[in-house]
């Protein structure tokens, strides 16, 4: 066992836990958080998708001592004080169905447009492959990061200044 | 079961004071038919639906668990349409289990099926209700009162009252006994797109689903279970799992899987890290030897041995054999489908708190019922209890599929609970989930069929070989020789082409696995074997695979409509460019007609899905954009049984076991989708499982198109 320092949606905790445990199970069961899901707990399907240092990363194999003096952001820290433009945009294409995956999926939509404000298909494809949806919602979840793209483009003025 | 809900009860679940207009449903003393009570007039045992105080809130209870397909919206919209409420203003509550609230199912896709009726009354006769009691308020004729967005009208001078005014007064009323129901052209919600109230949680991580659940003083649970399923523990060897940090203790059970229960280990941990560490560090020495006799390689040896015998007949209509042995040409074929496995994104987790007297649930389950077929009824009988000292919450299911209408893992935190004497949260790993089942039956389909000399179908005979999901709760007892569950999709009723002689045959081959339900169960794996051989007799009559269906179906207009929409939405007669080609398939499944036309195309040695287009017939529809999301949600699983990972069995074990090696769709393989649903008044019917059937067949016939050759075996690459 041993301390670390997290500073998860810039918020700090000190957690006393077992040096290899998974940032997942930290941020899932000790400090309580449980937008972030397990769901294969072997980097294969993307539903415990975090950011670290506002980069997407699978946090069910990742060591806790990994993410010491990252910032890490969870869906939680998404959008506080005025929905995210991602999270609006999933709403209005209605994506979800069970929503289990969707934590990861918008995580990992909201790291891919930080990048690259206007992805095409191939390049929507190649970010998000790595987020499985068993529900099957992947063509909802490609629209969505395209009208989200045009919602932030809106927010930044890029249209006038409208907002 | 209960005598009376009375009011205390009543107003104990709901959580209210004052007065209340309680409407509900009962089953007269000699009637088929549900009718709508009043909780305060009537005494009556009664399934409350709906809850107006005189605060004005509105409460709708909805008996139908979400595990994604939108019942959560779809059920309260059919009162909130009838009641003229909105749907964003009122509260909705998933029911918990007791039986006064009916069947609370959701499987079959039934659910908007079954309520479409029932939950449009209710709505009604509680609109009446107001409207009564406002007239009476008002001294007018209620023909002069209308109402709308939670309040009724006075037509003359435009007053109003809210429902909340009214409450007190409507409650007093008699229910009518055939409230009008609206039009289908005065829908405000039925039919038009609508967004559904979950999604907001779901997009900020909030939603609570089984995984989720935290309760005081809970310790976590991690199962080894037997490789082989089916199994004893021989040995525990607990040291290095106990020297795990956090570790508590170690516990054996049983597992409950139908007339069976497994032996299995649990290391219970203060938290789900500590808890699977221990499990791996577990040493356990099984006594499997039976189980371990099982190969699936050799149970489909023996089903096509079985396939050169004759079939138990389920229908049988002419006579198959002699047409046969007269037709010009005859084409047989077989098909073989793997054993599947739901992998629902959330894996199998629960909490379970056994207290002295009372055992409290929180679980993500298809039917949150108390009958003995219920969630509730089985954790009872394994702790001892009467199903009345449970208590169930329903929370969010993540995926479902058919998976979580077994209740293995629900009884298994059970019994810790019980004997831990904490409450328990049970968390099974993906490997847990993908390798012991239930799965999907692996099936055999067997086909022959004659063509007369100018290529009409004269003769179609079906065997379909297979494991019986209900013979493991003794259905194939007393000497039955037809599972009429695993003949869906493709008798005649479903499957109405005009054939002279046809026969549709059963053989049961028991695997020693178990099975399960499986979204669309049967009627994916005998609609791919059936689509797929009309498709052969099409190219081997020499005719357009689209023409000879449709010619087929002369007698049956709503799948002959189905399939003039799809032919021209799919532009199926353009000329495509070398390299590409189109399928077709048609399947109707739980009442729901769905057609697909697949594109594929060519790239070096890769076969690319370049597009989806299908047409489906659900009767009218509560939610269009639901039924596009779940025909969708069906393309992709049904694409990913299609061409990705059966399960095998070697030794009894399954040699899949996590999403590397049962492996999914994902987005950059997922094709254009484009979902037309056809426009009628037929009675409504499901959505949730009826897109999966034809995608398989309609992609293999697309293939055959393309390349001339016939795949018949599940899954297949997407090679040339
Ligand atoms: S749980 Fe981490 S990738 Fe699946
Ligand atoms: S919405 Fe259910 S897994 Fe993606």
């Amino acid at each position: 066992m041993a301390q670390y320092q997290l500073l998860i949606n810039k918020k700090t905790y000190t957690v006393d836990v077992d040096m290899q445990m998974p940032l997942l199970w930290v941020i899932r069961d000790i400090i309580g958080m449980t937008g972030t899901k397990f769901g294969c707990g072997i980097a294969q399907c993307g539903a415990c998708t975090v950011h670290l240092d506002g980069v997407a990363m699978k946090t069910c194999l990742l060591p806790v001592s990994a993410a010491v003096g990252k910032q890490i952001t969870t869906i939680e820290g998404l959008g506080t004080d005025k929905m995210h433009p991602v999270q609006q945009a999933w709403i209005d294409e209605q994506v979800p169905q069970c929503g289990y995956c969707q934590s990861g999926q918008i995580m990992a939509a909201t790291a891919l447009l930080a990048k690259n404000p206007n992805p095409s298909d191939e390049e929507i494809d190649v970010a998000m492959q790595g987020n499985i949806c068993r529900c099957g919602t992947y063509q909802r979840v490609r629209q969505a990061i395209h009208t989200a793209a045009d919602l932030m483009k809106k927010e930044t003025g890029g249209e006038g200044g409208k907002r | 079961m209960e005598k009376n809900i009375n009011r205390r009860d009543f107003i104990k679940f709901s959580g209210m004071t004052g007065a209340v207009l309680a409407l509900g449903f009962y089953l007269p003393a000699k009637g088929k038919e549900l009718l709508v009570g009043n909780l305060a007039t009537q005494e009556l045992e009664l399934s409350p639906f709906i809850l107006i105080e005189t605060s004005g809130k509105i409460t709708l209870i909805n008996p139908r668990p979400d595990m994604g397909q939108g019942t959560f919206h779809s059920i309260p919209l059919l009162i909130a349409e009838e009641l003229e409420v909105d749907i964003d203003k009122i509260e909705i509550r998933p029911s918990d289990g007791n039986p006064k609230y009916g069947a609370q199912l959701s499987g079959g896709s039934g659910s908007v099926a079954a309520s479409w009726l029932p939950m449009r009354k209710a709505g009604a006769a509680a609109k009446e209700m107001l409207i009564k009691a406002a007239a009476k308020k008002w001294q007018v004729a209620e023909s002069e009162c209308y109402a709308k967005e939670g309040k009724v009208f006075n037509k003359k001078n435009n007053s109003s009252l809210s429902y909340g005014e009214l409450v007190e007064e409507a409650a007093k009323l008699e229910v009518p006994k055939e409230p009008k129901l609206k039009e289908k052209k005065d829908f405000k919600y039925l039919g038009k797109k609508s967004m559904r109230v979950d999604i907001p949680s779901k997009v900020n991580g909030t939603a609570i689903f089984g995984m989720d659940i935290k309760v005081p003083n809970m310790v976590y649970a991690a199962i080894e279970h037997c490789p082989a399923i089916w199994g004893k523990v021989a040995n525990i060897d607990e040291r290095r799992a106990r020297d795990v940090k956090g570790v508590k203790d170690v516990v054996k059970i049983k597992r409950p899987v139908f007339m069976k229960s497994p032996e299995c280990v649990a290391v219970i941990a203060d938290n789900t890290y500590a808890a699977f560490q221990g499990k791996k560090a577990l040493r356990i020495t099984w006594e499997s030897a039976e189980a371990e006799k099982f190969n699936s390689a050799d149970y489909f040896k023996k089903m096509r041995e079985m396939a050169k015998t004759e079939g138990n007949p389920h229908e049988n209509e002419g006579d198959v054999k002699a047409a046969l042995s007269k037709a010009s040409k005859t084409i047989t074929a077989e098909y073989e489908t793997p054993f599947a496995s739901h992998a629902p994104m959330e894996p199998e987790a629960c909490v379970v708190h056994v207290k002295e007297d009372s055992c409290e649930i929180w679980a993500p389950v298809q039917s949150p019922d108390t009958s003995a077929f219920g969630v509730g009824g089985q954790v009872a009988m394994a702790i001892g209890m009467k199903p009345e000292q449970i208590k169930i919450n329903v929370v969010f299911m993540g995926g479902a599929f058919g998976r979580k209408a077994f209740y293995d893992f629900v009884v298994e935190a059970a019994l810790l609970s019980k004997q831990v004497k904490a409450p328990v949260k049970v968390v099974w790993t993906r490997e847990d989930d993908i390798t012991q089942g239930p799965f999907r039956p692996a099936m055999l389909n067997a086909f022959k069929g004659g063509l007369d000399a100018k290529g009409n179908v004269t003769a179609f005979q079906h065997t379909i070989i297979g494991g019986s999901i209900q013979n493991q709760w003794g259905g194939m007892a007393n000497g039955k020789k037809v599972d009429d569950w695993a003949v869906e999709a493709v008798d005649k009723e479903n499957s109405p082409y005009e054939i002279p002689n046809f026969r549709l045959d059963y053989l049961h081959a028991e695997p020693s696995v178990p099975l399960l339900w499986w979204r669309s169960v049967y009627s994916s794996t005998n609609g791919f074997a059936q689509e797929s051989f009309v498709d052969e007799l099409a190219h081997a009559a020499k005719k357009d695979p689209m023409e000879f269906r449709i010619s087929l179906l002369e007698k049956a207009p709503r799948f002959k409509k189905v399939l003039e929409l799809l032919k021209e939405k799919s532009n199926w007669t353009e000329k495509l460019p070398k390299g590409k080609a189109k399928g077709v398939a048609i399947v109707r499944s739980f009442g729901t007609i769905c057609a697909h036309v697949v594109t594929v195309a060519q790239k070096d040695k890769e076969i690319i899905l370049e597009k989806v287009v299908t047409v489906i017939d659900c009767g009218m529809t509560v939610s269009p954009d639901n039924v596009k999301a779940q025909t969708e949600s069906n393309i992709v699983y049904g694409l990913t049984a299609a061409v990705k990972d059966g399960i095998t069995f070697v030794n009894g074990k399954a040699e899949q076991s996590n999403y590397n090696n049962y492996k999914m769709i994902r987005i950059n393989e997922t094709p254009k989708m484009e979902i037309h649903i056809m426009d009628n008044d037929e009675k409504p019917s499901g959505v949730g499982e009826p897109g999966l059937p034809p995608l398989a067949p309609a992609l293999a016939n697309a293939i055959f198109a393309l390349t001339g050759k016939r795949l018949r075996t599940l899954p297949f690459k997407l090679e040339v």
